[in-house]
């Protein structure tokens, strides 16, 4: 057989495209916008979270300052006139608080608390994982035994139980201030689990690749290597968990605070409107407990529907 | 096979006593059981007395072991708020509990598999669709939402079935049944079905999922080739390997739902002991939460027992220590 | 004139993506005829594979046949509803699939499913049917068949699992074979006999075989005709000697000069005599690496002796300046441990390393010469590689590393010389990796091994995952890049072919032992080892072409 010189495949000269302009290219917007459900789904979100955060300037009324409240206005029915004269879009309830207002803030510290906890539960969530991944060993066993555990607990019996701890711990008179915190805490503490443990196995694969090899041949410093080299690689299925896990988050704080048990009184969720609402559901006044209970389920279902279209969309199997 | 048992029972041993501890920090710790007990009007040396009685100022390994050798004969003090022996409320409560949380076990388990297969094997059928659909909303509705939809629809406008409660019971000796009146029954039709709504979703997802996953191997496509027939494939096959990894997970959610009955007693005012939790932390009530934890503990570390020896008996690749040999 | 068993004209077979169409295979034609083996070779993305699948009817979603025609003795079979479609598959055409262990449902015996699949398609009752099976497996080589019918599949190691697949595919008697990469995922020694399993049972029980494989040396040894493909279309056919001997197309002929073989070829390294140990840039003393097997975790915590498992038996060996050392061996037989253990990833349990006079595992005095002289390329082109690195950071992370260049520009300008060295355009470095092909990967991943400016480079199965023509380029810059910078390498292959090629001395590793070592010569023509003996003679080679 002759020798012929084998020629080099051809050179790929780059185009110089803007990272903007690739990202718009890219897999993930395409299925956006080819995706009805997600499109609605994210603006129903926007809205809603638009809602929560300008409150104190786009609600009618200001449904907890007693000296604006008339309770001439009680009990009045959707779109219509109170006794006292003045209109109520989504009526009001026995104290004559607007319930309009009532869901903007109380949506406000819905979101506030399922945010934050969930934001702790990730910190906490990635980085112990990160840790269990790479480490391995000992501190893999145990990071992971604790998870196991935790995870077979539901995150609502372990938020009541830190939740009565704290009350046992706190004085009185900080109870209330110290309520909201506690609450992220509980919640973010119930759910760090499953974060912990996607991170820890997404890091046991990237840990195996070569590219980690290399840069551990080269000396890096292995939290060096973690933060630059796997951290972006794990991110992917962190979003989509965390979406579902803003979700659940929302969903027990709405719980903890029907059972009572969640934030004080004077700054009622979404959860404490609908227990108060559940007292007069069955006199008829009905409002009172549907329109938060909708604004609750439509937050919920719209992140779930983002998280769920991410998932697809972030799944190189499903392409 | 056996030093498998014994392994896992060390390990549960282990979580045992750690739960155990936490109680216990929880049962010491917080707040102050003397001046629970004793209320406001009693003196400092009523209070060093029942120091004394409670055994509250030995040193603390002391106090942890007898708070463990106590609970394992079941004693756990006093509720604060109800004025009885903490082990004698949980086991009245606990009939309603265990009635419960086996309807909507069963529910959800017989239904999450059905819907979970069928969705597997129908993926692009418009009742798939709904189905699909349909539990995305369920996992955004809050069970007591659910609960309450229920409540509004079934006892208040249609009056068909009662809103409260768990209807008449009947005393067998220690247990006391509502499944043999006709009332116990009907009081526990909806509280069951809101149980057993998330659990559904979730195990219907599960099944769905794994079955997709399988059906996508290779040893589905090889199994294609040979010429087996669709129906084969599905459910010998498929069916087989995916209920593996769904018998795990499918026995640790059995587990919470024990815990989640206590959403559901709560507005459904069924006399569980979830409901007896939940007033029990709103008050501080610390004996019962300390016993409560330590419950729950024990039914989750036997699930997760039971659940790792059926996954050894179904997998014969655990059985053999995974040796891949070459 | 026979009738062929198989007849295709003019198949395409298309996937619709979002905008478009990706033609896989485009207009295919060949026969099969009755008891012939028939190759069908070609690289990655040629359309061999999807070709199987579709006369086989089980093109994956969203593919389809788009044209043509596919004809079995006579009758046409592609465009039978489903239905027909089951009923051919085992009965009239079987299929093995590349590997063993995925092909076989873990939780059933391998009885039960040679017993079903025959159940399926002959009319036997269940004792007749076990009978069946245990004499195909006898007949496939499984010693002990009566007993180890009731084994699981992971009880068996990998070829012994091939040979159960492949009874199961001939256990309804079909007329047709079609064998997808049968061997590629099996050892090199196993390959031979497997192949030979193939070729008996297929022949005894008169079915033909369309045999789909990238490997040619496979094809040399065992097809007697052979079709050669290249991006969906048939290049050449004709017998497997003609087309290996006097290819005519200019795509054949690339590709018969791009493999290697075992054979003394003009071109390869010049031997070197044997290597003087002490003197040596590279030497390996006595190197020794022990693992423990089971338990983990707790367990440690208790009491108990530990079971070690030798990976590295005693190794020594040593590599003069600017040479290639080749280390061969197969899976399991601890090449890639002494690999990582000479790289530094790996601590040795006991013995020496030394580069340059410095021992590479001395303290961190030790590491840092390490770091300065030793680099490492890798196998897999699509994991070397971090996705969401740009290329420059990629290829400057070496550098910035040790500290060799400082200012921005002072990188780019070395990145863009380093891509200029690899022959890839310096413009690519702003790309990420999933932009380039295996090969450019490759390139990519050399010229960050250079950016440290090192003497010795461990290339740990550099090409194996490469088609075998840019397999060729790839080894070609490899020879470069050593005649200009004088580099050392320490070449790890399984690949017999790919070591003579660019070797001038080797070893031979097996369970952990180094069996042999001298002038690649020397080792490939007169091998002392049984071993080696063994293993030269199990390896389908181009040259053997009957």
């Amino acid at each position: 057989m002759t020798d012929l010189p084998h020629s080099p495949e051809q050179p790929v000269v780059a185009a110089k495209t803007s990272r903007w302009k690739n990202f718009l290219k890219s897999d993930i917007v395409w299925s956006y916008r080819h995706s009805p459900v997600t499109i609605v789904a994210s603006i129903v979100a926007l809205v809603l979270i638009l809602m929560a955060v300008f409150a104190p300037w786009l609600a009618p009324y200001d449904p907890f300052n007693p000296a604006t409240l008339n309770l001439m206005d009680g009990f009045t029915a959707p779109n219509s006139n109170s006794f006292g004269g003045r209109y109520f879009i989504l009526g009001t309830d026995n104290q004559g608080r607007d319930v309009l207002s009532t869901i903007m803030y109380g949506s406000r510290v819905s979101l506030f608390v399922g945010f934050s906890a969930t934001l702790f539960a990730m910190v906490m969530g990635v980085g112990l994982g990160l840790v269990a991944g790479y480490l391995g060993g000992i501190w893999d066993a145990i990071i992971m035994r604790v998870a196991d555990v935790q995870l077979s607990f539901p995150a609502i019996l372990i938020a009541l139980l830190i939740f009565g701890v704290a009350r046992g711990l706190i004085p009185p008179n900080q109870q209330e201030s110290a309520a909201i915190w506690v609450l992220i805490l509980a919640i973010g503490l119930a759910n760090w689990a499953q974060f912990a443990r996607t991170v820890r196995g997404a890091t046991m694969v990237e840990r195996q690749k070569d590219y980690v090899s290399a840069a551990r041949i080269l000396g890096v410093n292995p939290f060096i290597i973690l933060l630059r080299h796997v951290l972006p690689n794990v991110m992917g299925p962190v979003l989509v968990i965390g979406t579902i896990g803003l979700a659940l988050a929302i969903i027990e704080e709405a719980t903890l605070s029907y059972l009572g048990v969640g934030v004080p009184p004077t700054q009622p969720s979404l959860g404490t409107l609908i227990r108060i609402g559940q007292q007069f559901l069955f006199s008829g006044e009905w409002w009172i407990l549907l329109f938060p209970a909708v604004t609750l389920v439509l937050l919920a279902l719209s992140v779930n529907l983002l998280g769920d279209w991410l998932r697809d969309a972030l799944n190189p199997k499903l392409r | 096979m056996l030093a498998f048992i014994a392994r896992r029972l060390f390990q549960s041993v282990i979580v045992m006593l750690a739960v155990a501890f936490i109680a216990f920090m929880v049962f010491r710790y917080v707040g102050d059981p003397v001046s629970s007990m004793l209320g406001q009007d009693s003196t400092l040396a009523d209070h060093e007395a029942l120091r004394e009685r409670l055994g509250l100022n030995e040193p603390f390994y002391v106090q942890f072991f007898t708070f463990v050798g106590n609970a394992l004969q079941g004693q756990f003090g006093i509720s604060y708020r109800l004025q009885q022996p903490v082990s004698q409320l949980i086991m009245e409560r606990l009939p309603a509990t265990i009635e419960l949380a086996f309807a909507s076990a069963s529910i959800a388990l017989v239904l999450g598999v059905v819907l979970g297969i069928y969705t597997a094997l129908r993926p692009r059928a418009f009742s798939t669709g709904v189905i699909m659909t349909a539990s995305l909303i369920g996992v955004s509705l809050p069970t007591f939402l659910i609960g309450i939809g229920l409540i509004y629809v079934f006892a208040v406008e249609l009056k068909v079935l009662p809103s409260f409660g768990r209807g008449e019971v009947i005393d067998l000796g220690w247990w006391r049944t509502g499944l043999l009146t006709e009332s116990g029954l009907r009081s526990l039709i909806l509280p069951a079905i809101t149980l057993s709504l998330f659990q559904l979703t979730l195990i219907m997802r599960l099944v769905r999922a794994e079955m997709l996953e399988v059906l996508r191997t290779d040893y589905v496509r090889f199994a294609r080739a040979r010429g087996l027939s669709q129906r084969a494939i599905n459910f010998g096959h498929a069916l087989k390997n995916t209920m593996v990894p769904v018998i795990t997970i499918t026995g640790l959610q059995l587990g919470s739902v024990i815990a989640f009955a206590i959403i559901t007693e709560t507005v459904f005012q069924w006399p569980g002991v979830g409901s007896l939790f939940v007033n029990s932390v709103a008050v501080v009530d610390v004996p019962v939460m300390a016993a409560y934890l330590v419950f729950v503990a024990l039914v989750f570390v036997v699930i997760n027992l039971i659940v790792d020896i059926l996954y050894f008996i179904v997998d014969p690749r655990l059985r053999d220590g995974a040796k891949s040999g070459r | 004139m026979t009738e062929p068993v198989l007849s295709i004209k003019d198949l395409v077979v298309e996937f619709p993506f979002r905008n478009d169409v990706f033609r896989a295979v485009d207009g295919v034609s060949f026969d099969i005829m009755p008891g012939e083996v028939l190759g069908v070779v070609g690289e990655s993305g040629a359309g061999k594979s999807m070709t199987g699948s579709a006369v086989i009817g089980l093109i994956e979603r969203p593919g389809h046949i788009a044209a043509g025609e596919i004809r079995l003795k006579g009758e046409r079979i592609d465009n039978l509803p489903e239905e027909a479609k089951a009923k051919l598959r085992g009965r009239r055409i079987g299929m093995v699939f590349q590997d063993p262990l995925t092909s076989l449902n873990p939780l059933y015996t391998i009885g039960e499913q040679l017993i079903e699949t025959i159940r399926t398609h002959l009319p036997l009752n269940e004792a007749e049917a076990r009978q069946k099976a245990i004499d195909l497996l006898s007949e496939a080589g499984i010693p002990k068949a009566a007993e180890r019918i009731d084994s699981y599949p992971h009880q068996f190691s990998g070829g012994m699992r091939q040979r159960v697949v492949i009874a199961l595919a001939i256990a309804a008697e079909p007329e047709l074979i079609i064998a997808d990469e049968p061997t590629s995922a099996l050892d090199v020694s196993v390959q031979a006999q497997i192949i030979k399993v193939l070729k008996k049972l297929c022949a005894n029980h008169g079915a033909a075989v369309m045999l789909i494989t990238h490997d040619m040396g496979v094809i040399a040894q065992t097809a007697d005709r052979m079709v050669v493909m290249h991006q969906g279309r048939v290049v050449e056919t004709g017998t497997v000697g003609d087309i290996i001997r006097r290819p005519q197309e200019p795509y054949t002929i690339k590709l018969i000069n791009s493999i290697p073989t075992i054979q003394r070829q003009a071109g390869d390294v010049t031997p070197a005599e044997a290597a003087n140990d002490d003197g040596a840039y590279v030497q390996v003393k006595h190197l020794v690496r022990d693992f423990e097997i089971g338990g983990g975790g707790f367990l440690k915590l208790l009491p108990g002796k530990v079971e070690m498992f030798r990976a590295v038996n005693d190794v020594s060996f040593a590599i003069e300046k600017g040479k290639t050392f080749g280390l061969v061996g197969e899976s399991g037989s601890g090449k890639s441990t002494c690999a990582k253990m000479i790289v530094g990833l790996l601590r040795p349990t006991s013995g020496q390393i030394t580069v340059d006079g410095h021992d590479i595992w001395a303290g961190g005095a030790g590491h840092k010469e390490r770091r300065k002289r030793v680099q490492m390329i890798f196998q897999d082109p699509y994991a070397s590689l971090n996705p969401r690195w740009r290329v420059a950071d990629i290829i400057a992370e070496p550098m910035r590393t040790l500290g060799i260049a400082r200012n921005r520009t002072e990188v780019d300008h070395r990145v863009a010389e380093l891509l200029t060295r690899v022959r890839l355009d310096p413009s690519v470095m702003r790309k990420f990796p999933h932009e380039f092909s295996g090969g450019q990967r490759q390139r990519i991943a050399i010229a960050r091994a250079l950016s440290s400016q090192p003497e010795f480079i461990v290339c740990d199965e550099p090409t194996s995952a490469l088609d075998v023509s840019v397999q060729a380029q790839v080894l070609d810059l490899m020879q470069e890049l050593q005649d200009e910078f004088g580099l050392t390498y320490l070449l790890i292959s399984h690949n017999l072919a790919v070591v003579r090629q660019m070797s001038s001395a080797v070893g031979v590793l097996h369970n952990g032992v180094l069996v042999e070592k001298g002038p690649t010569d020397a080792i490939f023509d007169n091998p002392q080892a049984d071993y080696t003996r063994m293993l030269l003679d199990a390896v389908p080679d181009i040259s053997r072409v009957a």
